[in-house]
């Protein structure tokens, strides 16, 4: 009675440096596997059409000098043929060094970073003091997480919009700033602001989701550490820095690498908030999508190389935090 | 058992006696306890305006009446609702909602429950790079595909039209509600597997009649996902929706506020419209999907 099927797999490696010829290896692991292959096919054909395809195509226009005046068209019933022209990695030297290229993308690039940065340590830091007054015996609880994860309940698009209203300029927000005696910022006009209200926002919609996953790590610490911590005298803040965060680490890992890559990718909150308006708090993504759809003629080629560049930062970015969490793993 | 202690009020001093009775642990002193409702309710009070103020403006008849918050009150009518369900394209926009949404959630949960189950179970060559795939996938920036798909789909005339949009969002779909079935899948005792194959089921016998009717919860996780996500997508279906009868919500909720006119008030009613029945949706299911977003993100 053999049980080949649910993970063969520790043997593979090793046997496989012993497979005589490579013809006859193809055939073993097909004999051995194809239920397997079977299974992933659709989600392998799926991904090979609607992303290995056009990621393909995409970079192939980042090649060309592709915009809407030379691509394929149709115009009524008038079908015009594609025009453009290969122009090999021009389009890359022209955003990174080119004249422009710090208005176009180095200013946009820090802008990011910052935005990101700021983004996620307000999530984190807003987000854990949030779940550790909610992880107390406490009357009302329920209420309170009820009520606080209402940011990520209602559809960022709806949301924005509230934001976008408050924040006009003689709006709610500036109105109370007003009676309390502050100044009245032009939160959707000035660059600065612009991009104060736009961390603001985000900052606003991205707290629940850190705060519930902090919770549930918080609730996963086990009592005891803290008894134990307790009675050997541990202040306050020791107990938080010795037992909490380090209880933490598997969580704030995983939900830290998902804030980055979600703010970094973000875009409804600065697209919907600022329509077509504030190019300098545009973020790399809007930025990329201004050029590829917001203005004309629309520039393909240089969004889809924007693309590829945002790309490659977000896989050299999360490399080097699998790299980083490895090494601390193994010095823990 | 120690009674609990009766809760103060934030603000009165309390009339406790024995303040240095031990507490348990966890339980918080009068001023901690003040302090703990104080915070909690300001950041409640932060997360609640934006929305009560979308409601209450939703109420004020003309356009401008955000400027001018406290004469609503006096003239406060639900005609922002009546105009947005019987002037404009509302209930268009409600299918075209539901067909992106639903299309898109049927699509990438059929496709993607067989993978979840084959790459939590089998370890097959081709195996790790298949699941770097999934998750890079994943996080892909909107700009990396939206070009090259807008060049493909208008020579294939799927610009416009809701199959296209389907497509696009499940290039995002797909590979998360593989992730997260995974991690479903992962939760169910591989024994089952085990005696499923002794009692003489194949591979697939055992994944259909066994594994699928346990692992229910974790499809409807993942449909909920793969619902809601498609429901709020922006990007895609502003750029691939250009008919105004085919918009979604969120495309839709835009078109209120042009260059030249902004219509704050039916915005503001339409908004609400949206947001009522998404958000009590969103409260049955979050519990899962927060398990469901985190398990999903990391475990290499």
């Amino acid at each position: 009675m053999t049980l080949t099927a649910p993970a063969p797999a520790a043997e593979t490696p090793r046997s496989r440096r012993r497979a005589p010829r490579p013809v006859q290896r193809v055939r073993d692991s097909y004999r051995r596997y194809w239920y397997a292959y079977a299974m992933v096919a659709p989600v392998v054909i799926v991904l090979g059409v609607l992303v290995g395809y056009p990621l393909a195509r995409g970079f192939y226009l980042t090649l060309t000098d592709a915009n809407s005046l030379n691509s394929a068209r149709t115009i009524g019933v008038n079908t015009i043929d594609a025009t453009y022209k290969f122009i090999g990695l021009d389009n890359y030297a022209e955003i990174l060094w080119g004249p422009a290229a710090y208005d176009r993308f180095w200013s946009h690039f820090v802008w990011t970073i910052v935005w990101t940065v700021t983004c996620v340590v307000l999530h984190y830091v807003i987000g854990l003091g949030l779940a550790m007054l909610l992880n107390q015996r406490l009357r009302g609880r329920v209420a309170y997480r009820l009520l606080l994860i209402l940011p990520w309940a209602v559809p960022t698009f709806v949301t924005v919009f509230a934001w976008r209203i408050m924040l006009a300029d003689a709006g709610v927000i500036n109105t109370m700033l007003d009676t309390i005696g502050l100044a009245q910022p032009s939160w959707l006009e000035d660059p600065t602001w612009q991009r104060t209200a736009a961390i603001m926002v985000n900052t606003w919609c991205g707290v629940p989701f850190m705060m519930l996953s902090l919770l549930g790590g918080l609730q996963s610490i086990d009592e005891n550490l803290y008894e134990a911590a307790e009675i050997d005298g541990a202040s306050a803040w020791q107990r938080f820095r010795h037992v909490t965060l380090p209880g933490l680490s598997s969580v704030s890992s995983t939900v830290v690498l998902l804030g980055v890559i979600w703010t970094f990718n973000q875009f409804a909150i600065i697209f919907l908030l600022f329509g077509n308006t504030a190019p300098d708090a545009q973020i790399l993504v809007t930025w990329a999508y201004r050029l590829g759809f917001g203005q004309q003629p629309r520039d393909f080629a240089m969004s889809a190389a924007y693309g590829v560049l945002l790309l490659a930062i977000l896989i050299v970015f999360t490399s080097f935090y699998y790299r980083w969490l490895k090494r601390n793993d193994q010095l823990a | 058992m120690t009674s609990s202690p009766s809760t103060v009020a934030p603000g009165t001093k309390a009339p406790t006696k024995t303040p240095k009775k031990h507490r348990r642990r966890g339980e918080l002193g009068p001023v901690a306890q003040a302090g703990t409702h104080v915070a909690l309710a300001a950041a409640s009070l932060i997360a609640l305006f934006p929305i009560v103020w979308l409601v209450y403006l939703s109420l004020g008849p003309a356009k401008d009446d955000y400027l001018h918050p406290g004469g609503i009150l006096a003239k406060a009518t639900l005609d922002n609702y009546s105009f947005v369900l019987t002037n404009t394209a509302f209930f268009n926009w409600l299918w075209s909602t539901l067909v992106v949404a639903g299309g898109t959630t049927l699509f990438g949960v059929m496709s993607a429950a067989t993978t979840g189950y084959a790459v939590s179970r089998m370890r097959f060559p081709g195996h790790r790079p298949l699941m770097w795939v999934l998750l890079l996938t994943q996080a892909f920036p909107i700009a990396v595909l939206i070009v090259p798909m807008y060049e493909i789909f208008s020579q294939l005339r799927l610009v416009d039209s809701h199959l296209g949009l389907i497509l696009v969002n499940c290039t995002t779909i797909v590979p998360y509600c593989s992730w997260l079935l995974k991690g479903y899948f992962d939760t169910i005792p591989i024994e089952l597997d085990e005696a499923g194959m002794i009692d003489g089921l194949t591979p697939f016998g055992t994944f259909w009649r066994l594994i699928l009717p346990l692992a229910r919860p974790g499809l409807a996780v993942a449909a909920f996902y793969a619902f809601i996500t498609a429901f709020a997508e922006v990007a895609f279906a502003s750029t691939f929706l250009l008919d105004d009868s085919k918009y979604t919500f969120a495309v839709g909720l835009q078109s209120f506020i042009s260059e030249h006119d902004a219509q704050w008030n039916l915005m503001a009613a339409t908004a609400v419209l949206i947001a009522i029945p998404v958000t009590i949706f969103f409260y049955l299911v979050q519990r899962h999907v927060v398990t469901g977003l985190t398990a999903g993100g990391v475990k290499g």
